[in-house]
């Protein structure tokens, strides 16, 4: 068939070379993903590096070359090694899987709404999660003897989990009619159900007294602070896990953004994709905010920034955001926790100073454009 | 070959399809017309298989589309929308590599992108490769989607040869005359290299002038079905669209022209 049609239809626009082009795009996104992975590792011997004992990135590595029985490679000190292991490198470790988690979520949304303004938050994980876990501050908080701080520390993270994961199901179930989920009623349900869940939060925040307020504060806000390695293992795979396999969705989601019947038409199976993309959206932002608290803004900038700087191809957008996320997330941990020291500030608090400008600076530069 | 059997959808108690049985042969393109409301869209996302009827049922070279897997059934038919917007800035090409999604493991990257580049070629569109879709215009926009579906439904070395579908879902309604006439005659060539055409028109002469058969809609029941000639007469056109109408012959082609009495 091709045959005539090339015959017959003379070629437009022959002073470019259409392949080369697609050559050098390739090489440019290349480049910006390895550029974005050495921003991860740098960030991470920062992150690792810089507090009160400072720890050169020479000296990082030959802990962890100790650790892993392959003998150290520098003269590091015992307190080093000891801070390293078991305050900093968790805590980095929290930050790249919270980070990864939140802005792979945030451009998953953004492709299953078809809309760039959406974040995870959307559709109820978060606020579900602080609403669940300020129920356990509050009330637990207002247990006679100290009662509720018994086990508190397990009971945090698991209701925070579960409340994140109860108020999407709900969301989702309300969308869902007929084997057929309905984004845009899954973005309202989700806005009401946030509203209601924020009253909830708030009338709790009006009961506390002062002790419960400021751990509830601080939650709201959120920290890395007080990370286990036990704690991280159990989260990892439950953040990591689905990051991953929402890279796998590259290509339905591309073909979403045209809409559910083009994607359809496209043959992808539509309404699996919007199912995947909640389920895992909902796991990982879940157990994200169940060990951290609410960290604004990650999931609805990231994704923007990669798409200014590699374009909105899902196949890179999704592996770019993942590691964009953690370097971002780890870099305001640091200024979280050094920028007042020996005090710590919330890192939520950070990530909205930083994020909300910024993202008022894209509105006003793309204003006009009506473009992502 | 794509058949429908029998369609019937109901929706609050009235049939809004009504047992509609069409044979459409590769090879031809068919003109689907009739007055708002006749069920033409609906009609056409029965036949491709986005939208399962009440009844009835449609099938591809003899197999029913819900027993087609989605990746092959997409690969042999493809449907291009009244318009398509976008609030992402993909590029043209990007738009029409999305075409091969259902090639992903049946392809290569490789293979996705050079046949990408003959669809845009053979749509005349090359020259739009690195432009921004949602900064295109409405005729643009169409042509890249004309060769995103192309792109969907190239014959990969393995299928070539099987019975390929193209589904027009009223494809001219934004585009000026010019452009309607540029997509009009490039759905004419794919029917002539062997593509089953299906377009839902607005404008029957646009209908008379491209198509082999014209198949009139009204009320979800097929009111008139067979060549241009035997269907575009005063009585059927007048009848169905509830306007008296003239029918002429176009000075130069010689196909019926309605215009009003």
């Amino acid at each position: 068939m091709t045959g005539t049609l090339n015959a017959s239809l003379a070629i437009d626009g022959a002073d470019t070379d259409p392949a080369a082009w697609m050559r050098r795009r390739e090489a440019r996104t290349r480049l910006a993903l390895v550029g974005m992975a050495a921003l991860l590792a740098a960030s991470v011997l920062l992150s690792v590096g810089i507090g009160a004992l400072a720890i050169p990135p020479l000296d990082a590595l030959s802990v962890l070359s100790a650790r892993i029985g392959l003998g150290a490679l520098t003269d590091h000190t015992p307190v080093q090694e000891t801070v390293l292991w078991s305050l900093r490198l968790p805590r980095a470790l929290l930050g790249i899987l919270v980070g990864a988690a939140l802005a792979v979520a945030g451009a998953a949304m953004q492709g299953l709404f078809r809309n760039p303004l959406a974040d995870p938050g959307l559709i109820g994980v978060s606020t579900g999660a602080a609403l669940a876990a300020a129920v356990v501050i509050v009330v637990g908080g207002a247990l006679p003897f100290g009662l509720g701080m018994v086990g508190r520390d397990l009971l945090l993270p698991l209701a925070a989990f579960g409340g994140g994961l109860a108020v999407t199901a709900l969301v989702y179930r309300i969308a869902s009619h007929d084997g057929r989920t309905e984004v845009a009623t899954m973005l309202l349900a989700g806005i009401a159900l946030n509203a209601v869940a924020g009253a909830a939060i708030g009338v709790l925040v009006f009961i506390s007294d002062d002790q419960a307020l400021r751990d509830l504060n601080f939650w709201l806000l959120g920290s890395l602070g007080g990370v286990t390695w036990d704690r991280l293992l159990w989260a990892a795979p439950l953040m990591l896990g689905p990051a991953l396999l929402a890279l796998v969705l590259a290509r339905p989601l591309n073909a979403l953004l045209f809409g559910e019947t083009e994607a359809l038409h496209l043959g992808v199976d539509v309404e699996r994709t919007k199912r995947l993309v909640v389920v895992l959206s909902s796991l990982a932002v879940g157990a994200s905010v169940a060990l951290t608290g609410v960290i604004g803004f990650v999931g609805l900038v990231v994704p923007h920034l990669v798409r200014l700087t590699i374009g909105p191809d899902h196949r890179v957008l999704l592996p770019a955001s993942l590691m964009l996320g953690a370097s971002l997330l780890l870099l305001a941990d640091l200024l979280a926790r050094t920028l007042v020291l020996p005090a710590e500030l919330p890192i939520g608090i950070l990530t909205s100073c930083v994020g909300g400008p910024f993202f008022l600076w894209l509105l006003l530069r793309r204003r006009g454009l009506g473009l992502w | 070959m794509l058949s429908a059997d029998d369609l019937t959808v109901i929706r609050r108690q009235r049939a809004i399809v009504d047992r509609v049985s069409l044979d459409l042969p590769t090879g031809t393109l068919t003109g689907l017309i009739g007055p708002n409301g006749a069920g033409k869209s609906t009609l056409l996302h029965l036949l491709s298989g986005a939208m399962a009827p009440d009844d009835g049922r449609v099938s591809l070279d003899g197999r029913p589309l819900a027993e087609w897997p989605r990746a092959a059934l997409a690969r042999r038919r493809a449907v291009l929308p009244q318009a398509s917007t976008l609030s992402f800035p993909f590029r043209a090409l990007d738009v029409v590599l999305m075409g091969r999604a259902a090639h992903a493991g049946v392809s290569t990257g490789d293979r996705d992108a050079t046949v990408a580049l003959e669809a845009l070629r053979a749509m005349d569109a090359m020259h739009l490769v690195d432009r921004v879709y949602p900064t295109m215009s409405g005729g643009e926009r169409q042509r890249v989607q004309l060769a995103r579906v192309l792109a969907q439904i190239w014959p990969e070395d393995a299928e070539a040869g099987a019975g390929r579908v193209l589904l027009l879902d009223e494809p001219t309604n934004t585009l000026d005359l010019m452009h309607q006439h540029v997509l009009m005659r490039f759905a004419r060539r794919l029917a002539d290299e062997g593509v089953c055409v299906l377009a839902v028109l607005h404008d029957p002469n646009l209908a008379a002038q491209y198509a082999d058969r014209v198949v009139v809609l009204d009320k979800g029941r097929v009111a008139a079905d067979g060549p241009v000639a035997a269907v575009m007469t005063e009585a059927t056109i007048g009848d169905v669209f509830g306007l008296p109408v003239t029918v002429a012959r176009h000075p130069t082609r010689g196909t019926p022209q309605i215009m009003p009495a």
